[in-house]
């Protein structure tokens, strides 16, 4: 028998975009606040795990057509990447740049290299979580 | 450049990352990690003149100064390691080509070996206590996925006991880590030496050398801890035997020669005694296990426990001329196991079976790989023109000088053991009367040969090649003994 979880769909529907904006401002604010790219990528996993429980493996897929194993490995390369360009400026090895800067919509802005660098943390997180939910998901 | 000394770790972990992209193009990823392997043995032999000519090399991470931030350190010991581990890559990753299969290749086999690479060269080039964690962390990760990759059913048996094993010997590693933290107030390597020495002889730094001694020993595999070792060992396919043999325990050596050497050199009556208790009965055990088995890959597994049951009694003397010895045969014995591995993979590649007794007769067919494997074994036991002699000769040298007798006269009749186990393995496979011989009609193993041979031509060389290598020694030597050099490179007093 198909038990119908109309409630649970619906208010997961509503529920997963709460996460996420969660789970970007956890991620943005990591550098003054507590959060980061690690709390930051688990939560948006937890936000995807949620449709996982609400609807189906193969819905999902649909929604979120990529393979997370190639978000672990370009969340490596983010990170590899803003480590080694210290070596393009011969500054040593993870060296980072920052300044302020005035942004049209938000006023002065400190930009960080540090924030790509925790940009691959959250990349890599959100691709190991999902890679192992959805194998142990799928293996019969 | 004053990058240079992150360029071997960095360009395995790049490759390892890009080769995640191409888990299914099996060609594009071989042409990468062989690339990738090419070009890091060019990076460690650059840093390695760089450090012949200009001293010990430091980079202070993300440009904080030394004891704050993390530091990587090549001193004339990493980089020689470094360059070791990365040539043994190299022809790993060639032998894999014909030997690992189709289903492991297409399984991110290649990545996890750059990743594995990444943890080796990290772990010999850290200045940082912590960071020599996370790099050992790397590794053995690497090495869970590469002990199970495959998924038979005596790899799903061992690699439990070898992550329990290591998850356990990790713990103790933090937990003696946070133990020196409380008492020094420092992780990095070269200012906990410094304040070590304004703390002098209290017992809480003798705990402590003892704490480190047991995790590294377990990673190692010293005396009473070795027990996994054979039983994981034997479970995964050649290359990857290889690599294990040739790197894993080594980093743990290296390790107990770091902390020993940097650290804790204050209560040597004490520490050191043990360490040299600890060699001898890890020299026995090895000695009983390579001489009571009748299989390839456990003879070649013990003489990995014998061999560092010596390595451990060169740290233990602690003097110039014993940790001379120590450097010699640590690389010797890196690349001839690498070596043996291969060719004993070959030979149980052509007879399909690692049993002594059911093979016989190879040299028929095979008589490059049988003289090959004859002389890899000669070195192996230390025969004079070859290179396990030197190191040896040092050794013992230097255990006789400083009354050690027991252990030297030790070192001398375990290499007795060495060689009888090896020349009866050479005996029994190679020659005899083929027991089965319509079962191996002969096979194409030139692809698998070449690697191997490539790196028994090496330790040929380096054993002729003594006179040559011996500058690059001693340069280590003398950062080993007089710890302040070392000290003094990194906190640029």
């Amino acid at each position: 028998m198909k038990t119908n979880d109309v409630i649970f769909q619906t208010v997961a529907k509503v529920v997963f975009f709460m996460i996420i904006f969660f789970a970007v401002h956890l991620f943005f604010a990591g550098h003054y606040y507590p959060g980061g790219g690690f709390v930051g990528g688990l939560l948006t996993s937890g936000a995807i795990v949620l449709l996982l429980l609400a609807f189906d493996i193969k819905t999902v897929r649909h929604g979120f057509p990529l393979d997370f194993k190639w978000l672990i490995g370009l969340g490596l390369l983010f990170s590899v990447g803003t480590a080694a360009g210290s070596l393009l400026f011969n500054v040593p090895f993870f060296t980072h740049a920052y300044n302020y800067f005035q942004l049209p919509l938000f006023g002065k802005t400190s930009l960080h290299t540090a924030m790509l660098f925790d940009l691959g943390v959250y990349l890599v997180v959100i691709g190991v979580t999902m890679t192992i939910i959805q194998t142990i998901g799928e293996s019969e | 450049m004053i990058n240079l000394p992150i360029l071997p770790i960095l360009i395995p972990l790049v490759s390892a990352v890009l080769l995640l992209f191409l888990s299914k193009r099996v060609y594009a990823q071989r042409v990468v990690s062989v690339a990738a392997s090419f070009a890091t043995v060019i990076a460690a032999a650059v840093v390695l003149m760089k450090v012949k000519t200009d001293g010990i090399q430091t980079v202070d991470m993300g440009s904080w100064p030394a004891p704050f931030g993390i530091t990587l350190v090549s001193d004339m010991l990493s980089i020689l390691l470094v360059l070791t581990s990365s040539v043994i890559t190299l022809c790993v990753v060639i032998y894999s080509f014909r030997s690992i299969g189709s289903g492991r290749e297409a399984f991110y086999y290649y990545p996890i070996v750059q990743f594995l690479l990444v943890g080796v060269n990290g772990s010999f080039t850290t200045g940082d206590i912590f960071n020599l964690f996370v790099f050992f962390e790397i590794m053995l990760m690497s090495s869970y996925v590469l002990i199970v990759i495959g998924g038979t059913k005596a790899q799903l048996q061992e690699s439990i006991k070898y992550i329990l094993i290591n998850v356990i010997s990790s713990a103790i590693f933090v937990i003696a880590v946070g133990f020196l933290y409380s008492v020094t107030g420092s992780l990095n390597m070269a200012h906990i030496s410094a304040r070590l020495t304004d703390i002098g002889g209290e017992p809480i730094v003798t705990v402590l050398a003892l704490l480190f001694l047991i995790v590294f020993g377990l990673k190692g595999g010293i005396f009473p801890l070795y027990f996994w070792l054979p039983g994981s060992y034997a479970a995964p396919p050649a290359p990857v035997l290889a690599l294990f043999g040739a790197l894993l325990t080594k980093v743990g050596v290296y390790a107990i020669l770091r902390t020993y050497t940097l650290f804790f050199y204050h209560d040597q009556p004490f520490t050191h005694d043990i360490l040299s208790l600890l060699a001898l009965l890890t020299m026995i055990a090895g000695s009983v296990g390579a001489l009571a088995y009748k299989d390839v890959k456990q003879i070649l597994i013990y003489n990995i426990v014998i061999a560092v049951g010596v390595l451990l009694f060169g740290i233990a003397i602690m003097t110039e001329e014993s940790i001379a010895g120590t450097l010699f045969y640590f690389i010797h014995d890196m690349i001839i196991k690498a070596a043996l591995f291969m060719l004993g993979g070959i030979m149980v590649w052509i007879t399909g079976t690692s049993k002594m007794d059911k093979m016989g007769g190879l040299i028929r067919q095979y008589p490059a790989l049988g003289w090959t494997f004859l002389t890899a074994s000669f070195a192996l036991a230390g025969i004079p023109p070859l290179s396990g002699f030197i190191g040896k000769l040092l050794i013992v040298r230097a255990g006789f000088e400083s009354g050690e007798y027991v252990g030297a006269i030790v070192v001398l009749l375990s290499s007795l053991a060495v060689l009888y186990s090896v020349v009866t393995l050479f005996m029994e496979v190679f020659w005899k009367k083929p027991k089965l011989p319509q079962l191996h009609a002969k096979k194409q193993t030139s692809s698998l040969f070449l690697p191997a041979a490539a790196l028994v031509v090496l330790s040929v060389l380096y054993g002729v090649g003594t006179e040559a290598v011996y500058p690059y020694v001693m340069q280590a030597v003398e950062a080993l003994i007089h710890p302040e050099i070392y000290i003094d490179a990194v906190l640029k007093e």
